[in-house]
């Protein structure tokens, strides 16, 4: 018998290695507590968060708990059932409301993980004989969309405008269309073009769907992500999102103007054939996102954190991946995966947890500290992380 | 452009990407033999789409493992 994991093997030898220099394994923390959306226990130690997606700090809003406990005493612990046959609840209808809402747009839909949306979205509405022209540095999950649909996968150079622009005029005549983009691209924090590749898009006779995941709550005016900063939101076919980054719960979601758009209700696999969210996390998501449409104080809050923490880190000597703040996304580059693993764990050691991003999540092969920033975070702390990046850095000899 | 001219500016294409100087043969495999990842395979199929004006969707590129079948694919594409 002939072992089907063999194929792991180069991975966990990998892997062993890394733990054999010591270092504590990465990709095994446990929160002990949550203290808030900026503090938890780790290893019994108190550590300060900049490595979660709780960009709006809502996950410990009064008004979001209030909300969850209440639907959980009214409508039980969960529905037990697919959206189109017993898992519509109240607050399901009632968080597609707010999402309506929230960006200005006639429909929404509202899946059980802003994976899946992707998933069903793009595997849905792009079949045999049409084409996705996407960016190479997209999302696992509209990876993952267009390998279960069937329609031609083109991918470009990351947010190279031309490059796009070439591959959709060799699309032959007739052929439909679907340009996938993202507006906050979470590896490096950089964020897309959006005006002008749409608008080469929409020239092209493409339907465009943006990912505005790392965006929502935070990047525009009304906090609708990049599209809407940039003043073509309108020409947005398709918007996905998620309730599990600002929001502060879980849940994916797409939101359109498309007149048939209802249609995907019935036809989309990935929205049918699996049980809708629970009532108590689609009354935190719909509390939560009728909250953020007043979110401009936290807003400039967060922008100011994003601010202040790259420049201390570039002032510092840190490679980052972005050569200005571009969203709540930070990523210092490490120089290999033996470094980064150390500088990590010598930053856990000082009390910050930060995300480790490795291939083949990144993009070229780059070993990334992924800091994200919440607006909860106080001007205090953000000194302290910058102090904590310091002596970490001089301690492995990164700065 | 026949075979033999476009397998020679194919051949052309390939020699930036072959940082080892391996021989080119019909049988020659991108990811065996050259030893490509995918992100040398993502430029080297954009200067092949440019220089031929095609298109080698995803799709397509996974049946493409060897020179021969590269060049095979291109004089198909181009029609």
């Amino acid at each position: 018998m002939s072992d089907l994991f063999s194929k792991f093997d180069p991975l966990i030898q990998q892997r062993q290695a890394l733990l054999d220099t010591g270092v504590t394994d990465p990709f095994g923390l446990v929160m002990e507590r949550v203290i808030s959306p900026t503090v938890a226990v780790c290893s019994g130690r108190e550590t300060i968060l900049l490595g979660t997606y709780n960009y709006m700090g809502m996950t410990f809003d009064p008004d979001v708990i209030a909300a969850g406990k209440q639907a959980l005493d009214d409508f039980g612990a969960g529905t037990t059932g697919s959206r189109v046959l017993n898992g519509t609840y109240a607050g399901h209808r009632a968080v597609e409301e707010a999402l309506k809402d929230f960006y200005a747009m006639d429909h929404a839909m509202v899946f059980s993980t802003g994976y899946q949306a992707n998933l069903g979205i793009i595997s849905t509405i792009a079949g045999k004989g049409d084409y996705i022209v996407l960016d190479i540095d997209s999302h696992a999950s509209i990876w993952d969309g267009c390998k279960m649909g069937d329609a031609e996968v083109v991918p470009f150079k990351h947010n190279d405008i031309e490059a796009m622009e070439k591959r959709l005029k060799r699309i032959p005549e007739g052929a439909g269309k679907l340009v996938v983009l993202e507006g906050v691209y979470s590896m490096l924090g950089d964020i897309a073009p959006l005006k002008e590749m749409i608008r080469v898009a929409k020239e092209n006779g493409a339907m465009v769907l943006v990912d505005e995941a790392h965006s929502m709550g935070f990047i525009g005016p009304n906090g609708r992500g990049v599209a809407e900063d940039q003043g073509c939101l309108d020409d947005v076919d398709f918007v996905i999102g998620t309730f599990s980054k600002s929001v502060g719960t879980v849940g994916g979601f797409c939101v359109s103007n498309h007149p048939k758009f209802e249609i995907l209700r019935l036809v989309c696999r990935p929205y049918v054939f699996t049980a809708s969210l629970p009532p108590s996390v689609v009354a935190t998501a719909a509390t939560s996102i009728r909250k953020l449409m007043h979110g401009e104080a936290k807003r400039a809050h967060l922008w100011e954190n994003s601010r202040t923490l790259h420049k201390g880190l570039r002032d510092l000597g840190f490679k980052l991946g972005t050569p200005e703040p571009q969203s709540a996304i930070i990523a210092v580059i490490m120089p290999d995966l033996e470094r980064g693993a150390g500088m990590w764990e010598a930053l856990l050691n000082e009390g910050l947890y930060v995300n480790l991003a490795r291939p083949p999540a990144t993009p070229a092969g780059m070993t990334l500290l992924r800091c994200s920033l919440c607006a909860e975070h106080s001007a205090e702390q953000v000194q302290t992380i910058i102090g904590m990046f310091e002596r970490a850095g001089k301690a492995v000899g990164i700065i | 452009m026949d075979r033999a001219e476009t397998a020679a500016r194919i051949a052309e294409l390939i020699d930036p990407f072959n940082k080892k100087g391996i021989e080119i043969t019909d049988n020659t495999s991108f990811a065996g033999d050259l030893e490509w990842d995918s992100l040398t395979v993502m430029d080297f199929v954009a200067a092949i789409e440019d220089e031929f004006d095609i298109i080698i969707s995803m799709n397509q590129q996974a049946e493409i493992e060897t020179y021969g079948q590269l060049v095979d694919a291109v004089i198909k594409l181009q029609g």
